[in-house]
């Protein structure tokens, strides 16, 4: 790619970045010719974000520049980003939410003391902007009336509004349905034909492959590979992420489910702000299976897994488990249900599942600290605990096997072993598992996928919510689908594919296919 | 991602050492300003905290107040919670400790009133801590607000309480009657003298090795008990405490009431060791200079015992410096105070990338 002569859209040169101990980015090179669309990919860590946030001017690098169009810019604030013309699309929108599209674009641009004027020009603007792209939308609607996808077009607009010609998307599907995605890449391909020049960070290999003109694979910090789309697989791009060779399937056997160990009926929760968040759902969990709950991110999993879990009380419904009725008026707390034999991997290892200021071995009885095993008369059972660890981290093969590391010193993938192996080895009846390997290398992957296989056929109950298609298909024996709090579908895994479950997380599915029961 | 270490000296003994100097040489540009010599104000200041059986003694007797209240931040702290209300609660707490003298000096000796005033102490600066915690655990209202309000209900009653209540009959003074002396903690100078050992006059007493007692407590029950989990838990990530089933409220009412405790302990070191009566405004902004030593000590009973150390030594170094130095009045010491805790606290982390980076760097090359 040397010997052009027309200057890149956008060219890295050199740049690397550390934060405190650790290197973020190493010695990255990147040249995105102009007009084309570029995937950035790589496992979660591995400082993809870091480096868009540097383009975008959140971060200063601490060495190499960048060039615009074959001129160094000094980019020092997102002010000056966009100064440059590049506009960045973030996975979690930036969006006022009860501002119309209208004022929401404008925002930070209004062009004058009073609005009235700027709000008028970007009303005309914005006319020409939706026709040249294609990118139709009503300016006046409140953002958090439009369903996600329309938000991130809102998003898209707002940058395109500011001038940009380099368009940056973080992880842009990780909230659209498979439907909206598939939107979502066809205007990409229309803002290329306009000549904009589009940066496309993911660690979805499909998407890659769909939609890209050129990839570069990022790896632990550092830029490991440049491919032409057309020239490569998914294949050799999964073993340049991980850098070995990978199997994306799970072995297993036929499922024997046997007795109903958890039942729950028509669980209903409300949030603090009266949004009714759970509708009416009601499930069965047997000994010997997998149950999957499929759906886009946000449509009542996460507050399924609380109640069921205890975290958060339910509103109405009730829990058959482990002989006890729990109902709103009767209600287990999260220790209870533990005692219950009930454990419990959090969908969000940082936020629920660790407390990553604590040493390994000390995270490593979270929720059970209590048990006998780990206390002495009056104080904790420092040593016993240690030991534990180190048994633990050598059967679950935890790098570096240290039990005194910080918990956030170690990587994803290790992590989520730690908590696995803590829910894990506690023996319990029914197991609630949430995205078992968000942010978890591919290697581990395999592991996990093993584990979770192994205690179901052991006869435990294994309860999988993951937003990853593939997973809940590879895993699950039974898969229920939700929406908006609801459960809008349930099938056998055998007769789900990726098109039907699609359908119905976007709640799509009986329009689609009239008369077909859901 | 590559990891490279920091050496551990550097975070816990060299960036606070920065910090400190900074201060120091902030405060002498201060001392050149007004006209005086900051390396003869600075041999003074040293000289008078260190420099002599009677100031060391003075210098530890500060200190003392400051491990209580330090203790109690980081109580506090390690469970999330910003107790700004110290003050008011070593203030009941010392109310606490004169009511037990008060009510048994004459007829009880002092083995029995000692045991009693530390509980006294104790469960009222519990007591005056619980109602911000409870509002907080079960109400929502924000401890920091409630806290602060707390000092001045705290300092408004005290003075309806000593002037109305308590106040020796016929006199002007707004204090109490002065306690019998076997209601008096003993001094340690008192009890070192008899050993054959000499520290010099100095108001330091019993209270001393009952705050360092105190920091041995704090340290177990923070790092080697249960309930010290459940609290470096909820203060670390409150969503994960949920998830561990922890009764949130509970840790967090009885985190407030072991803070209120410990302030109220300042109450033994003032009311029962040096002034011997209850007395107004006692705790002289003690609470709040427990927030400086707590974030200073990085909330641990070693780092606290070396920060209300220096910041007694800044005390009672600070009030020769005063004496010797005309010029330098007893508001530019506290000018001097205020910048160590304006570098050592609120910009404690000015140089800690650098620093970091600069040993990172070196570590990989």
């Amino acid at each position: 790619m040397t010997n052009n002569t027309v200057p890149f859209a956008i060219e890295l040169r050199d740049i690397s970045k550390r934060f405190g101990a650790v290197q973020a980015n190493k010695d990255i090179c990147l040249q995105v010719p102009a007009g084309t669309i570029h995937g950035i990919i790589g496992e979660n860590g591995a400082g993809k974000s870091t480096l868009m946030s540097i383009i975008y001017g959140f971060y200063e690098a601490d060495t190499g520049f960048i060039e615009v169009d074959g001129k160094r810019v000094d980019i020092r604030s997102s002010q000056d980003a966009i100064d440059a013309g590049i506009g960045m699309v973030h996975q979690h929108f930036m969006l006022v939410e009860n501002f119309s599209v209208l004022e929401n674009v404008v925002l930070g641009a209004e062009g004058g003391a009073l609005l009235k004027g700027g709000l008028t020009a970007a009303r005309v603007e914005l006319q020409r902007l939706a026709k040249e792209y294609s990118l139709d939308i009503d300016v006046d609607a409140i953002v958090e009336e439009l369903p996600v996808g329309l938000q991130q077009r809102v998003e898209i607009l707002k940058a395109l509004y500011r001038g940009a010609r380099i368009l940056i998307l973080d992880e842009p599907t990780g909230v659209l349905t498979p439907q909206e995605a598939d939107h979502l890449f066809r205007i990409l391909k229309s803002l290329k034909e306009q000549g904009v020049t589009v940066l496309l960070i993911t660690h979805k290999l499909r998407e890659i492959m769909a939609s890209t003109d050129n990839v570069s694979v990022m790896r632990q910090g550092e830029m490991v590979a440049h491919r032409e789309t057309q020239h490569t697989n998914t294949q050799e791009l999964a073993e340049l992420m991980v850098g070995k060779k990978v199997r994306l399937t799970v072995n297993k056997d036929e499922a024997q489910p046997s007795d109903v160990f958890l039942s729950a009926k028509n669980l209903t929760q409300f949030d603090s702000q009266g949004v009714k968040r759970l509708k009416e759902v009601s499930l069965e969990l047997r000994a010997g299976e997998i149950l999957g709950i499929a759906g886009v991110s946000g449509n009542g999993q996460s507050e399924l897994l609380n109640v069921l879990s205890g975290i958060t009380p339910m509103s109405e419904g009730e829990i058959q488990f482990a002989g006890q009725t729990i109902t709103a008026k009767a209600p287990k707390d999260a220790a209870q249900m533990r005692d219950l034999k009930m454990a419990h991997v959090p969908e969000d290892r940082h936020k629920m599942g660790l407390v990553t200021g604590f040493e390994a071995y000390e995270a490593a009885v979270l929720g059970y600290h209590n048990s006998a095993s780990y206390n002495g008369k009056i104080l904790m059972d420092h040593k016993a605990m240690l030991e534990e660890c180190k048994v633990r981290m050598a059967d679950w093969d935890v790098r570096p096997p240290n039990p005194h590391l910080k918990t956030a010193n170690f990587s994803g993938g290790n992590q989520q072993k730690i908590v696995i192996a803590r829910e894990v080895e506690q023996n319990p009846d029914v197991l609630l598992i949430g995205q078992p390997t968000r942010g978890v290398d591919i290697g581990a992957i395999e592991n996990i996928h093993e584990q979770i296989v192994k205690l179901r056929d052991s006869g435990k109950a294994i309860l999988l919510v993951s937003v990853e298609l593939d997973e809940i298909m590879a895993l699950s024996d039974r898969i229920i689908v939700m929406f908006d709090g609801a459960v809008v579908g349930e099938l056998d895994a055998k007769d789900a594919d990726e098109r039907t479950l699609g359908l119905m997380m976007a709640n799509a599915y009986n329009k689609e296919e009239q008369g077909v029961s859901a | 991602m590559s990891e490279a270490k920091v050496p551990a000296w550097v975070n816990i003994a060299l960036i606070p050492f920065l910090n400190i100097l900074l201060a120091f040489i902030v405060s002498g540009l201060v001392i050149l300003a007004i006209g005086e010599n900051p390396i003869e104000a600075a041999g003074y200041l040293v000289y008078g905290a260190f420099g002599y059986d009677e100031g060391i003694g003075y210098t530890l007797y500060y200190a003392t107040n400051l491990i209580f209240t330090g203790l109690a931040v980081s109580v506090a702290f390690k469970g999330g919670l910003f107790n700004i209300g110290g003050e008011g609660q070593a203030y009941i707490g010392g109310l606490g400790v004169g009511l037990v003298c008060l009510a048994l000096d004459h007829t009880m000796p002092l083995y029995i009133i000692a045991p009693l005033a530390i509980i006294g102490a104790a469960v009222f600066g519990a007591a005056w801590a619980y109602i911000p915690a409870y509002l907080q655990a079960r109400r929502g209202s924000h401890i920091v607000i409630t806290t602060i309000m707390f000092n001045f209900i705290a300092s408004s009653l005290m003075v309806y309480l000593i002037v109305n209540w308590l106040k020796e009959d016929g006199r002007m003074a707004p204090n109490s009657r002065t306690f019998e002396e076997n209601a008096w903690l003993p001094y340690l100078h008192e009890l070192l003298s008899p050993l054959g050992i000499d520290i010099g006059d100095s108001p330091l007493n019993l209270a001393f090795i009952i705050a360092l007692i105190c920091c041995v407590f704090v340290w177990g029950l923070i790092w080697h008990t249960r309930w010290g989990y459940q609290l470096r838990t909820l203060g670390t990530n409150p969503t994960a405490a949920r998830y561990a089933g922890i009764d949130t409220a509970k840790v967090t009412i009885w985190a407030m009431l072991i803070s209120g405790g410990l302030a109220g302990f300042v109450g033994i070191n003032e009311i029962m060791g040096v002034n011997h009566n209850l007395l107004l405004n006692f705790t002289a902004g003690y609470g709040f200079a427990g927030i400086a030593v707590s974030l200073m000590g990085r909330n641990h009973p070693i780092g606290i015992v070396l920060a209300a150390i220096l910041f007694g030594a800044l005390y009672q170094g600070g009030a020769e410096l005063a004496f010797e130095i005309p010029t330098i009045t007893p508001e530019i010491v506290v000018v001097i105070q205020g910048l160590v805790i304006l570098f050592s606290g609120a910009l404690e982390h000015m140089f800690k990338d650098r620093i970091e980076g600069f040993f990172i760097r070196r570590a990989v090359a």
